[in-house]
């Protein structure tokens, strides 16, 4: 599967100014306000093609360029697989 | 982008025009003043399907298209805002269990809220937690297979007649939402009166005391997921009563029309005084501006767009204060009839600064509009 880090770089350049570290945990450094958690939900789903269920509604899942590329890649995956 | 209604989005909004003449403003009135609004209402907006608005069809919903589902709120709210207000807050919890809710959770509840045979209500406000929602304090302790809820919400709407609430509460420290049905023991509703405006949205208070729920009533994940489960509620809401207040602002608009083309002062109608045409002129293309906003926010959010988050805001924002500036021009033009009950306007001008509180005050959006314009690149704020 292709790297998708660039394209969730993209998406995060439009929100945050600063350059963001693909491990750096974008919550916690402030970058983002409430509106945020939404943006970045509907860009997973409708711009990575990767559907949010409940189970996935971790902070983890989502606090870095790393985590979204991996909850992303292991979602695709199992997809793939069934 | 579509720039213009499709013809069954057209078709639709006639239908729901047609029934909000019929069946809502000849009555909003006398609800007004009653502080009460009769069941009988809910019914019938659940026989028309329109409670199972956002309600996918596989559970019985009629899953209307974003514009569509606008424009019932902006019929709907034209009439009524009270009535207005119970599709916002049954659909935020329709859309909660949609977005959030685990499989059992949409099989068990969605088809009885799609018909309005159950009514459910948003329970996050408390009397220390408004605007600053991190200041909750309602919490839901671990026991066994369940969660016990302690706590006080209050200006619930709809909460009389809700049969199922959607609670936020905390575990620990990370904040998470249930479904509490009516019937659970240490659940107490209390009706609340004398509210500014939008008086017959049954308001309540609804405390908890010792309310067990199954673990299974747990919508979302507690903590991040909280943040999805409310904000995307809350974004429903937003986008419902930004909706809505076009609506209020139309119904402003034609109040004002009608009233200055017969009212005499001076010799000649009152649309013919330059000072009267002036709030005229403003009404009137401040409320087509907000419906271009709101149709602008709906496009993007059936788009599935991120923009949407933002554009919905924007639109809020707007047809709010359009709707307050609307409804007090509206009662200054109706002069001393204007406040006084034989004329709609003063319910319009009490339900618009409604609506500058609700669903984000008017200063908490001029903040986070401010703040996303400084982040956000031009692409995003376009």
């Amino acid at each position: 599967m292709d790297d998708i880090r660039p394209r969730i770089r993209t998406f995060l350049g439009q929100y945050i100014r600063e350059e963001v570290d693909d491990g750096e945990d974008i919550f916690a450094s402030g970058y983002v306000n409430s509106l945020f958690v939404m943006q970045l939900v509907l860009f997973v789903e409708n711009e990575l093609g990767c559907p949010i269920a409940d189970e996935d509604l971790e902070l983890e899942n989502f606090n870095s360029i790393d985590a979204i590329a991996q909850m992303v890649g292991r979602k695709t995956s199992v997809s793939q697989a069934s | 982008m579509t720039i213009q209604l499709t013809a069954d989005q057209r078709r639709a909004g006639a239908e729901f025009a047609a029934f909000a003449r019929e069946h809502i403003g000849p009555y909003a009135d006398g609800w007004d003043t009653a502080g009460w609004l009769p069941r009988r209402v809910a019914e019938q907006l659940g026989e028309r399907g329109y409670l199972g608005a956002v309600v996918p069809s596989e559970h019985g919903g009629t899953e209307l298209d974003a514009i569509t589902f606008g424009l019932l709120n902006e019929e709907v709210g034209r009439a009524c805002s009270s009535v207005r207000s119970l599709l916002t807050v049954h659909s935020m919890v329709a859309h909660a269990l949609v977005r959030w809710g685990s499989a059992e959770q949409r099989s068990r509840w969605l088809p009885e809220l799609a018909r309005g045979t159950c009514l459910g209500a948003f329970a996050l406000t408390e009397p220390a937690a408004g605007s600053d929602v991190q200041a909750m304090t309602a919490r839901a302790d671990p026991a066994d297979d369940s969660y016990v809820l302690s706590g006080h919400k209050h200006w619930i709407t709809f909460g009389q007649y809700a049969d199922v609430f959607l609670v936020f509460a905390r575990i620990g420290s990370r904040p998470a939402a249930f479904l509490v049905e009516r019937h659970r023991t240490g659940l107490e509703v209390v009706p609340q009166s004398g509210a500014l405006g939008t008086r017959a949205s049954m308001l309540a208070e609804v405390r908890l005391d010792g309310c067990r729920v199954p673990a299974a009533n747990l919508v979302g994940r507690p903590g991040f997921g909280l943040s999805a489960v409310a904000a995307d509620a809350l974004e429903l809401g937003r986008y419902s009563v930004a909706w809505g207040c076009v609506g209020l602002a139309e119904a402003c608009v034609q109040a004002s029309l009608r009233y200055a083309d017969t009212r005499q002062q001076f010799g000649q109608a009152l649309r013919h005084h330059q000072l009267i045409q002036h709030m005229l002129a403003d009404m009137v293309t401040h409320t087509a501006a907000a419906r271009l906003l709101c149709q602008r926010a709906g496009w993007l959010r059936q788009a599935g767009d991120p923009r949407s988050v933002q554009a919905t805001w924007q639109a809020k924002y707007f047809a709010a204060n359009t709707a307050a500036q609307s409804a007090n021009d509206a009662v200054q033009i109706h002069g001393s009839r204007g406040v006084g009950g034989d004329y709609p306007v003063q319910r319009y001008l009490r339900d618009a600064k409604v609506m500058e509180i609700i669903e984000g005050s008017t200063q908490l959006q001029q903040i986070t509009i401010a703040e996303s314009a400084y982040q956000a690149t031009e692409e995003v704020l376009l």
